[in-house]
Order: structure tokens, then C-alpha cells, then sequence
């Protein structure tokens, strides 16, 4: 009896330890990749930096343009794939009966979270481009104004690329809410829509809000989807036009453009530069603004579902 | 006897293949408190919820027989089951406020019913909290998280937001099984208070409950409608031997 104790103890101090030697060796993994870029990346670090276009075959200048294409495209993926997610998680949660036809969907929609994202690109060039783009412009007798790589096919093509990310959690967080408080609102009378609008939406909020979350880092990050949807090697000037009513005009994204792009940038300049040991310090600029970037994103989403759950825990 | 407010006939249910409730019928009086009582699994909550078509939301479940409340099939295809839960309260075994405010909650159903006025609705919450007991402990905290008052301030809450969408009928489902005794004490006195006005079921596990606030008792086994009488009589002298023995604690 006590020889048997004694072998769990010798065996749980084992994996204790493993456990915790992994644990150590990823934080000092983290550690290094992110002190190394920090380091380097902070040296040419300033406002210029942040707002010039690129000089001198990538050399010298900054990476203004490519900050606003990853900003624009990203909020562009998020207006398009939030409400498609939000909204087919409810069908799927709320509505759709458990059937053989609703399994092979949700089974689907987790298959394509693993699809490579290059995939995605191809699809968006033959789905969005090719197809509805070049369509479009018959349709419409725009010339080639859609059928070409622009902003909004890149953003169309990430929004279907994430779209399982936030399927998936907002499918979590509907699933969350306590059935008692379901039936509770049915019992007052309220019919099937009311109780989700009042009742169970509210309380999915956070977890919503993580998945739009999870999905913006992922988007923001990517390159390989958007080499065929417009994200140009180098463009002087940003993506807008002016929107005019009347006599007034406010200048706008127009969404028909390319765009840099802040990944596909970095790629282009470790890469595709006539010099990349040049443009190494650049390189690393760009990287840590990558990452603060990204980490900004979240940091709203973040803040967005603190206040919710704030409202939800105390109000 | 006052008047039949929800008579039953005939009816089953099953779950899948599965028979849940045997033929039940069973009539119940109008502004008077009826217990149901049983061992776990007996069907006692199965059939309250069939009170106000609950069972409608659970997928596999078949019904058949009919349930008339003021004269009216409430399984009829035409009937609106919105209207029928509006009519028929539930207060639920746990508290199951929302993570709302202790207005907002009260208010959850008068607004379903499209009552927008800020006045009115002031009213309501007014009006239902000292119906339910609770205005003096909640008044000074009607902007506060519902889920911050005590168990049994929730439960009465629950009951309070039952009463706030001018139910006739009030269906409990075991209300004061996860309370402390002083909690249980005074959701019963309010079962006594509401009685005047409102048809109440109630489900208990609780035989001493069910003698306490109930006027009739039906007792349950097995999916089966055992034995229903004045609450009098099914404790002091049962007709059936099964309702004997469980009313006496030899099993259950």
C-alpha cells in the first residue's frame, strides 16, 4: 500500500516537472522572438516611419500605406463576416433541427477552418473576381471596374477565410446560455425571436466578440489569400476616392483599388527587394508594427467585451 | 367545489417510444392550490409543463388527449401558444432570473406585450413586487443585478415576474426545493395570499409542503394519475394502498 503511494507520488513530481519545463521553454521561446523583434524593430521606429510610403526601392521611407490597407481590408473583413457568422450560427443553434443535412454542415464548417489559406486566395480569384466581379461589370456596363483584384475581394475572401472562427465560437456562446433562462422568456409568452433578441444575444455577446477577436488577429496576419486580390508590390497613393453629395465631399476608401498590405509587404521586402539585407532593419520595423497592430485590434474587441460582460455581471 | 378552471382528458405523452404519462384525467378548481406528488420520475413535472405546452419546446415528444382551460383545448392547432403562456405563469424549480436588473426583469414580459409607457411599467414593478412579497427588500435595489439578491429573494423575484404579465394560472415547479427553511416559509405564505386571486400548481417533493399550502393533492407513480383528492384526506386516509405507503414514507 504505501510502496504504491509512493510510486504515484515519484510519478506525478515527473510529469509535474515535464509539464513545467515545457511550459518554460515556450515562454523563453516567446520571450526571444518577441524581445529580438522588439529590439530591431524599434530603431526605426518614428512617426515617419508610420506614415511615409516606402523610398528608394523599399530602402528607405516607411510603411504608411500598407498600416492603412491592413487597417481598411481588416474592418472591411469584419463588416462582411460578422453579421454572415453571427447570423448562420443562430440558424444553426437555434433553428435548424439536428438532421443528417445540418451534421454534414457543421462538420463542414470545422473542416474549413483547417483549409490551407492559400486556397482561399484561388477561391476568391475565381469565386469574387472572376466570377461575380467580372459579372458584375456586364451587368452593370462598369468596363473593368470589379473584375480585377481590389480591396473588397481581398476583404470578401478573409471575411470567408475567418468565417469558420467566428461560426464556431458564436455557435459556443449561444450554446452557453443556461436553457433556464430560455425557458423562463417562453414561459412570459415570448416567442422563439424574442428570446433570442432579448435573452439569449445579450448573454452570447462576449463570446461573440471573442470570435470576431480570434478572427481579426488571423485575417490581419495572413498573405498568402490576398497575392491575387490586390495587394500591390508598391503604390504611391492610398486607396480612397472622394464620395460626393452634392457639394459635399468626404474622402472614403474606395474599396475598387489594390492595397498594401502589411504581411504581404514584409514578405515582399525579405524577399522580392533588390537588397533584403537593405532593408532588414525595415523589415523588423514592420514586423513589430504588424504585431502592435494586430494586438490594437484585439485590444478594442477586448475592451468592447469587458464592457459587456461588465454589463451582464453587475450593471 | 369551485369551478373546474383546468379540466384533462385522456391524457398521454410520450417521449419518443417511450410512455411518460398514462391516461391522465384529472379536473382543477378554480383560485385554490393543487399539489402534485410523486417519487422522482414519476411524470408530476412532465405533466405541469404540459399545462402550458413547455413540452412543445423539447423535440421527440408526442401527445395526445386534450387539456381545456376556461372551456378551451389548449392543444387546438389554432391556439395561439403565445397567449396560452401568457395566461399560464411558470415559476421554475431554480431561480432563473435574467442577468438583468431587478426592473428589467419584472418588466421583461409587460414589454413583450408591447407596454412602453415608463409609468405604467413603474406601476407594474410596484404593483407585482408587494403581490410577491419582496417590495420592501427589493425596492431600494430595483437598479441593481437581479443575481445579487439571496436565493429565496430570486425565487419570490421569479414568482413577482410570473405575476407581472396578469397570469390566471400559476404553475410551480418545486419553487422552494432549493431554499433554506425561512426562504420556504414565506413562498408558502405567499401561495396562501395568491390563492385569492390566482389557479395555483404546484410540484413538490415535499410531502409536509404539499399538506401545508395545498387544497388538493394528486398523487403520481409510475406516469400514472394514483390517487387525487382534498389534501385532507389523501394524508389522513388514502383510498389507495400505493398512495398510502408513499404519503407514510415506506418508499419514494
Amino acid at each position: 500500500m504505501e510502496l504504491k503511494k509512493r510510486k504515484q507520488d515519484i510519478a506525478g513530481t515527473i510529469s509535474l516537472s515535464v509539464v513545467r519545463l515545457m511550459f518554460f521553454f515556450l515562454v523563453v521561446v516567446l520571450i526571444l522572438l518577441l524581445s529580438k523583434i522588439f529590439i530591431e524593430g524599434v530603431s526605426v521606429l518614428s512617426l515617419n516611419f508610420l506614415i511615409d510610403e516606402p523610398r528608394n526601392n523599399m530602402t528607405e521611407g516607411g510603411i504608411g500605406p500598407a498600416i492603412f490597407g491592413t487597417i481598411a481590408v481588416t474592418l472591411l473583413m469584419v463588416l462582411f463576416t460578422v453579421p454572415l457568422g453571427v447570423f448562420s450560427a443562430i440558424y444553426l443553434n437555434e433553428y435548424a433541427k439536428d438532421t443528417f443535412f445540418t451534421r454534414i454542415i457543421r462538420t463542414s464548417i470545422n473542416n474549413l477552418a483547417g483549409v490551407p489559406s492559400i486556397v482561399f486566395g484561388l477561391f476568391g480569384l475565381g469565386f469574387f473576381i472572376l466570377f461575380i466581379g467580372k459579372n458584375l461589370d456586364n451587368i452593370l456596363e462598369t468596363g473593368l471596374l470589379f473584375g480585377q483584384p481590389a480591396l473588397l475581394w481581398a476583404s470578401a475572401t478573409l471575411a470567408v477565410l475567418v468565417l469558420p472562427i467566428v461560426i464556431v465560437s458564436t455557435l459556443e456562446a449561444l450554446n452557453s446560455v443556461p436553457k433556464s433562462h430560455r425557458d423562463a422568456s417562453y414561459g412570459l409568452g415570448a416567442t422563439k425571436w424574442q428570446t433570442i433578441k432579448n435573452v439569449v444575444l445579450p448573454q452570447a455577446r462576449p463570446g461573440i466578440l471573442t470570435g470576431t477577436i480570434l478572427a481579426i488577429s488571423r485575417g490581419a496576419g495572413e498573405t498568402a489569400p490576398i497575392l491575387f486580390l490586390g495587394a500591390a508590390f508598391f503604390l504611391p497613393n492610398l486607396p480612397v476616392a472622394d464620395l460626393c453629395i452634392g457639394d459635399y465631399c468626404i474622402t472614403i476608401v474606395n474599396p475598387t483599388e489594390q492595397f498594401m498590405y502589411l504581411a504581404y509587404h514584409i514578405f515582399i521586402m525579405a524577399t522580392q527587394s533588390s537588397n533584403p539585407t537593405q532593408t532588414l532593419p525595415l523589415q523588423y520595423g514592420s514586423t513589430l508594427v504588424l504585431i502592435v497592430l494586430t494586438f490594437l485590434l484585439n485590444i478594442t474587441a477586448i475592451v468592447f467585451r469587458y464592457r459587456f460582460r461588465k454589463i451582464l455581471g453587475r450593471l | 367545489m369551485k369551478e373546474t378552471k383546468i379540466a384533462v382528458k385522456d391524457l398521454s405523452l410520450y417521449y419518443g417510444d417511450k410512455q411518460a404519462l398514462k391516461d391522465i384525467n384529472i379536473d382543477i378548481p378554480e383560485k385554490r392550490v393543487t399539489a402534485f406528488i410523486g417519487p422522482s420520475g414519476c411524470g408530476k413535472s412532465t405533466f405541469l409543463r404540459v399545462l402550458n405546452r413547455m413540452n412543445d419546446l423539447i423535440d421527440h415528444v408526442k401527445i395526445d388527449g386534450e387539456v381545456y382551460i376556461d372551456g378551451v383545448n389548449i392543444y387546438d392547432k389554432s391556439l395561439d401558444i403565445v397567449n396560452l403562456r401568457k395566461n399560464v405563469g411558470m415559476v421554475f424549480q431554480k431561480s432563473n432570473l435574467f442577468p438583468k436588473t431587478v426592473y428589467e426583469n419584472i418588466v421583461y414580459g409587460p414589454r413583450l406585450n408591447g407596454i412602453r409607457d415608463k409609468k405604467l411599467l413603474d406601476e407594474i414593478v410596484e404593483k407585482t413586487l408587494n403581490q410577491a412579497a419582496i417590495w420592501d427588500e427589493a425596492k431600494d435595489r430595483l437598479n441593481e443585478n437581479a443575481l445579487s439578491l439571496s436565493g429565496g429573494q430570486q425565487q419570490r423575484l421569479c414568482i413577482a415576474r410570473a405575476l407581472a404579465v396578469e397570469p390566471e394560472i400559476i404553475l410551480m415547479d418545486e419553487p422552494a426545493s432549493a431554499l433554506d427553511p425561512i426562504s420556504t416559509a414565506k413562498i408558502e405564505e405567499l401561495i396562501h395570499e395568491l390563492k385569492l386571486n390566482y389557479t395555483i400548481v404546484i410540484v413538490t417533493h415535499n410531502m409536509q409542503q404539499a399538506a401545508r399550502v395545498s387544497d388538493q393533492t394528486a398523487f403520481f407513480y409510475l406516469g400514472e394519475l394514483i390517487e387525487y383528492d382534498r389534501t385532507t384526506k389523501i394524508f389522513t386516509n388514502p383510498a389507495k394502498k400505493q398512495t398510502e405507503d408513499y404519503v407514510t414514507g415506506r418508499f419514494g
